[in-house]
């Protein structure tokens, strides 16, 4: 029964992203419409989530598309943090949609079952994905508010006489919360690589640790970057490439660490 | 009881008249004490405005009451006060406090210290259940009108499109340095705005230092001549430009690497004073009179479309603002409806309290339960209903009168 839950959570996830496109053409109501959907939509999901959370015995996302229903709900749930002010409706527009897509793909592939079978009690495991997909959300979210910076840094550098038109968030707002966003990631990170160092003797060293190792090394070189040396536009760049290195891992990991 | 407005404003009435008629915020919240004598009361009172807004039973005595303490505001006689006074009840006067709540009736459309003065003016006023929900509706709007619409961000002039595009590149101003070139008006102007939304001036660079000195002591600011500002301008986040100078006066070498701190250049001067090749350089924004006027004219383009859009909000929340009230004036009916069920309901329960017997305690409440719930499933459709047609009956109703 607590899979269908999915179907409230894809409606209103898919109300968002429609409802989004249609404030990005026209200001106005779709816009607090769209809030509305992702509101809705997260607490739907939390829902489910607790559900399955409840009827397994032990940590219940250790499929793949199990870990993906998670990753979607710590996505959502990091843009809602500030998302649902008016000035970042255009973020909703890329995130919406590609969260109603992955967890249609996820219902799909199974996602959404309580598999008691293969839930997981090893305490390091858990933590270690847990945390990573954490990790990968925020970093996810950063990659968005990146992408929304240059855009804004282009429009601004080519002076288009439109630009407050767009209601966009001031240039600055956005740099503050990339950084912000990438430093809580990256102790996340860091707390997941911890946890899969200690699991370390028992597994051994795979190519997903040193690939997070990397992640880890090239978002710090990011937070430096920004805050010792200035380097705005390259940190928001570097934030872009970090989107797919958290691909690969993301894909990595529910590939090798989950069944 | 109904809502009702006697009021002046900027469209019809002249500085000279609407400065005595002016009130501070004392004297407005011992006026509208003295105006709700019977009823409600709440004055706003603005540069821009004076408007009394009363809920009285006597609307008529209510209006001949705020027509003469305006008069008496402005020391002269109600008849001479007559050509600038407004008067206007039902949903015309709650239309019309929506519409100065959301900045539509403002001299600059959508500027936003109104909604501030509309929540004063509230916090102060001598409310009763009418004007409370009408205040708080009012505000609703003016929150409503701003995140639903651009109309707030619609620059009329340069100078307020210098303004909106240094609030678009840091957010909010509060602690932003301002340097401006050139001591003349133009510039000075926009400084002023930029000043207004938070910035600091840090200093003024000019060709004759007495005039720098002169503004830099206006604005709180230091002056510095022209030969260095090169090295002032590091510390600044937003240069404003607008001498007469037939030359470049900051070029590409006087801008030092700002180290992710981005710097908007406002170049107000033609010919004009700041190298283009400014722009180049990264977290470097530079704007020219050409650019600025761009945005004007594409904002001006979209404010039409906003301000309907302003408009449109106001007007549905007026209709639901009335809707309330209409179904406000018949809770008195639906209270002795159901008062009178209920009296039905107990007196039958104790005609059957002989037949039913020794009741337990739980069996006495599902039996309470029971009847309530029939009483109340039985009474629902009628109430809503009831509303129905008091809400229609509204919608049929009266014209609103408008006067002045």
């Amino acid at each position: 029964m607590a899979e269908q839950l999915v179907w409230p959570v894809l409606f209103a996830y898919g109300e968002a992203a429609i409802a989004y496109a249609g404030n990005a053409r026209s200001p106005g109501s779709l816009g607090r419409l769209a809030t509305w959907g992702v509101r809705i939509g997260w607490l739907a999901q939390t829902a489910l989530l607790v559900a399955q959370a409840m009827r397994a015995d032990g940590f219940p996302w250790t499929t793949w598309a199990g870990s993906l229903n998670l990753f979607v709900w710590l996505v959502v749930g990091a843009y809602l943090i500030w998302g649902c002010s008016p000035r970042f409706r255009l973020l909703g527009l890329a995130v919406m949609p590609v969260a109603a897509a992955l967890l249609a793909v996820s219902y799909v592939a199974g996602g959404m079952e309580t598999a008691t079978a293969t839930a997981s009690h090893d305490v390091l495991l858990v933590g270690h994905i847990a945390f990573a997909l954490a990790a990968f959300a925020g970093f996810t979210v950063a990659a968005g508010l990146a992408a929304l910076e240059l855009w804004e840094e282009r429009l601004l550098k080519r002076r288009r006489a439109g630009i407050l038109q767009l209601r966009l968030p001031s240039l600055m707002t956005l740099d503050q919360l990339t950084v912000a966003t990438i430093a809580v990631s990256l102790g996340a990170l860091t707390v997941a690589l911890l946890a899969g160092v200690a699991r370390m003797p028992g597994h051994g060293f795979d190519l997903l640790i040193g690939g997070a190792v990397g992640a880890w090394l090239l978002y710090a070189a990011i937070l430096y970057l920004r805050l010792r040396t200035g380097r705005r536009a390259l940190a928001a760049r570097l934030a872009l490439v970090g989107l797919a290195v958290v691909f690969f891992l993301q894909l990595g990991l529910m590939l090798t660490h989950v069944a | 009881m109904n809502v009702l407005l006697v009021g002046t404003s900027h469209r019809l009435a002249p500085v000279e008249v609407r400065e005595r008629v002016a009130v501070d915020a004392d004297g407005a919240a011992e006026l509208a004490g003295r105006l709700a004598t019977d009823g409600e009361a709440v004055c706003l009172s603005t540069c821009n405005r004076t408007e009394l807004y009363l809920a009285a039973p006597d609307g008529a005595a209510a209006v001949h009451r705020a027509t003469a303490a305006l008069a008496e505001l402005g020391g002269v006689p109600a008849e001479e006060l007559e050509p600038y006074l407004y008067r206007l009840e039902h949903e015309a006067a709650v239309v019309h406090l929506f519409r100065v709540a959301a900045g539509l009736d403002s001299l600059v459309p959508g500027e936003g210290e109104i909604l501030g003065q509309v929540r004063t003016a509230y916090e102060q006023g001598a409310v009763g259940p009418l004007l409370d929900r009408l205040f708080r509706d009012a505000l609703h709007t003016g929150k409503r009108v701003r995140t639903e619409t651009a109309i707030a961000e619609s620059p009329g002039t340069t100078s307020s499109a210098a303004a909106a595009l240094a609030a678009q590149v840091f957010g909010d101003l509060g602690g932003s340095r301002i340097a401006i070139v050139g001591a003349g008006e133009i510039g000075a102007l926009a400084a002023r705005r930029l000043i207004k939304r938070g910035a600091e001036l840090t200093f003024v660079a000019n060709r004759t230092e007495e005039r720098a000195q002169l503004l830099a002591d206006e604005l709180g600011g230091t002056s510095v001549p022209l030969a260095r500002i090169a090295d002032a301008i590091g510390a600044a986040d937003i240069v404003v430009s607008s001498t007469s100078s037939a030359d470049y006066v900051v070029t590409r070498q006087d801008v030092a690497d700002r180290r992710g701190r981005p710097l908007l250049l406002i170049d107000l001067a033609v010919p004009r004073d700041l190298d283009p090749a400014i722009n180049e350089l990264p977290d470097c924004y530079l704007y020219d009179i050409d650019d600025l006027e761009a945005v004007v004219q594409e904002t001006l383009a979209g404010r039409e479309a906003e301000f309907a859009k302003a408009e449109a909000i106001a007007v549905s929340e007026a209709a639901r603002f009335r809707d309330w009230l209409a179904t406000r004036e018949v809770v008195p009916a639906i209270a002795s409806l159901r008062e009178r069920a209920e009296q039905i309901r107990r007196g039958e329960l104790a005609k059957a309290s002989g037949w039913l017997g020794e009741l337990s305690d739980r069996e006495r409440d599902a039996v309470e339960s029971l009847t309530s719930q029939i009483v109340n499933k039985l009474l629902h459709e009628p109430i809503v209903r009831l509303k129905e047609a008091a809400v229609a009956q509204e919608h049929h109703g009266p014209e609103n009168r408008v006067e002045g």
